[in-house]
């Protein structure tokens, strides 16, 4: 194999969240917690948050996720903090992409909106 | 000396002369769907140019060469396989059409109380469609467990045979960990306690010398498009009294011989079970597929793709950090090798080697029962073909072993 060096698969953003995420953990006060699996590859994704005053006070992730869905849950739960629940479920793929200073390929895009699927199951109208 | 295999096919297969991401194509993603022959492609080319109408009901040329060719690959498929006639083969769309639509016949005939036998490392089409059947009727779905080895526990396998269990469905070759399961043995217990046995053959067509009265079972099916062939259509062999006892659950043109507005009247074996029109021109791909390996012989094929994967398990199990699932490297192994790398997920695995050209599977594989017998999430995945080569294995290793540090 050639050891010229790759061009970075991911952005640092990316790689830097994965390596050491801000917000992973669980919630033992949660008011909304919600999961769900990313059915291409069976990653899960768990979101325990507090909402109060009508505002989400804080967000945490665990679960079993590639690069890309691990940033991007950290990025979501980072984001979602100070907003209203309807307002946070607003929140987009694009958003979150920006924020991680990077562009997926479209395989690789539920990765990016498992965890964005599951705040929306916390918070949404049917929850 | 003798050629290898891969370098005498390899000029037949003209994607593998393309480059992805600036490196040549290093294709190890077969199981999932092998890479097709100039042979078959210029065979559905012909088909279409040439000679296509709708088969067995067509009165003029066209229509007459059509049938001619359809029923040819019939032919062709019967002696590949070792069936004893023509009858006992009939085509579907793919493996999980087969097991569909054997599960919804032998369904109706089961009634609360019976019992379907799966294995814990099944593919998800032969564990899904048995819930469906079993569903509403009170029948019970149980899963025969593996050893630590990645073998079947045939013990605990006689310990949940008994006279409740109707249905026994397992895979001839493990997708996930290439265990090559003894499929006369087993079928010849799961006869001796009544049970139907339907195997599914669709990591073996490709891999292995096929025999039908060999194996013993009453059902077996695979894909065309894993075996050189293309996408859309399948075999489902079946033995002729079994088939012979199977209720059509799909009706429409074709499957019957006389049809009244309260009721019909089934045709024979085999068109009983092919409702509508069939998948012409991959029919007459897959006779092209089926003719390009006998010709290589099945034999070498299993040879070839049993040492790249056994250098494979050696290559990758020497590797810090890496984790090779499934039987040891001197047990019997079909053409797959699922790893995992400390430390990164599959799915970020696969993406770092397609950077360098190579292309894996990452994920379940369709297999999450069996993930969760191992406590994980999913595997990357290498398997081979007929033009796989042991450089491919070895820049496999060289990539992987570099991994850990690009992440």
């Amino acid at each position: 194999m050639s050891p010229a060096t790759p061009v970075a698969l991911y952005s640092d953003a990316i790689r830097e969240r994965w390596r050491r995420p801000h917000f992973r953990g669980e919630l033992p006060d949660a008011t909304a917690v919600a999961e769900d699996v990313n059915p291409l590859c069976g990653d899960r994704v768990r979101m325990t948050i507090r909402v109060a005053d009508g505002r989400v006070a804080a967000a945490r992730f665990t679960g079993d996720s590639c690069a890309i869905c691990t940033a991007s849950a950290d990025v979501v739960a980072e984001s979602i903090v100070g907003r209203s629940p309807a307002e946070a479920i607003t929140l987009t793929s694009e958003d979150v992409l920006t924020t991680l200073q990077a562009d997926v390929r479209p395989t690789r895009l539920r990765c990016v909106t498992l965890p964005l699927t599951v705040v929306q199951q916390a918070l949404g109208p049917r929850s | 000396m003798t050629v290898r295999l891969d370098e005498q096919t390899r000029g037949d297969f003209p994607i593998l002369a393309r480059t992805v991401n600036g490196h040549p194509l290093v294709y190890l993603d077969s199981a999932a769907s092998s890479q097709k022959p100039r042979a078959v492609l210029e065979a559905m080319a012909q088909y279409y140019t040439t000679s296509h109408a709708n088969v067995h009901r067509s009165i003029h040329t066209l229509g007459e060469e059509a049938t001619e060719l359809y029923e040819l690959a019939r032919d062709r498929v019967q002696r590949f396989i070792g069936a004893a006639s023509r009858e006992e083969v009939v085509f579907t769309r793919g493996t999980t059409d087969g097991i569909n639509l054997v599960a919804d016949a032998l369904g109706r005939t089961l009634r609360a109380g019976d019992e379907i036998l799966v294995t814990d490392m099944e593919h998800h089409s032969n564990i899904v469609p048995w819930q469906m059947a079993a569903r509403d009727r009170g029948v019970i779905v149980r899963a025969i467990p593996l050893t630590r080895d990645g073998l079947l526990d045939l013990d605990a396998f006689d310990r949940l045979l008994g006279s409740r269990t109707k249905v026994v469905a397992f895979a001839h070759v493990s997708n996930v960990l290439g265990t090559i399961n003894p499929v006369a043995a087993m079928c010849a217990r799961a006869r001796a306690a009544g049970a139907v046995t339907v195997v599914d053959g669709a990591q073996a067509a490709p891999h292995l010398l096929l025999d039908m009265s060999a194996l013993s079972c009453d059902f077996y099916v695979f894909s065309s498009h894993k075996m050189l062939g293309p996408t859309g259509i399948g075999v489902l062999w079946g033995r002729r009294d079994a088939l012979e006892r199977l209720e059509p659950t799909r009706g429409g043109g074709e499957m019957i011989k006389e049809v009244w507005i309260d009721r019909a009247r089934w045709n024979d074996l085999p068109w009983r079970f092919e409702p509508g029109t069939p998948p012409i021109a991959e029919a007459v791909g897959l006779m092209a597929a089926v003719e390009y390996l006998e010709k290589l012989g099945m034999e070498r094929v299993a040879e070839h793709e049993g040492a790249l994967a056994r250098a494979t398990v050696e290559q990758l199990s020497a590797i810090p950090g890496v984790t090779v699932y499934g039987p040891r490297a001197d047990l019997p192994r079909g053409a797959v090798v699922a790893f995992t790398v400390d430390g990164l997920h599959p799915h970020d695995v696969a993406a770092l080697l397609d950077q360098q050209g190579i292309a894996v599977r990452a994920g379940h594989h369709c297999a999450q029962p069996l993930m969760r017998c191992y406590g994980i999430v999913g595997t990357a995945r290498a398997s081979f073909s007929v033009y796989s080569s042991s450089e491919e294995v070895s820049l496999l290793a060289h990539a992987l072993a570099a991994l850990r540090t690009e992440l």
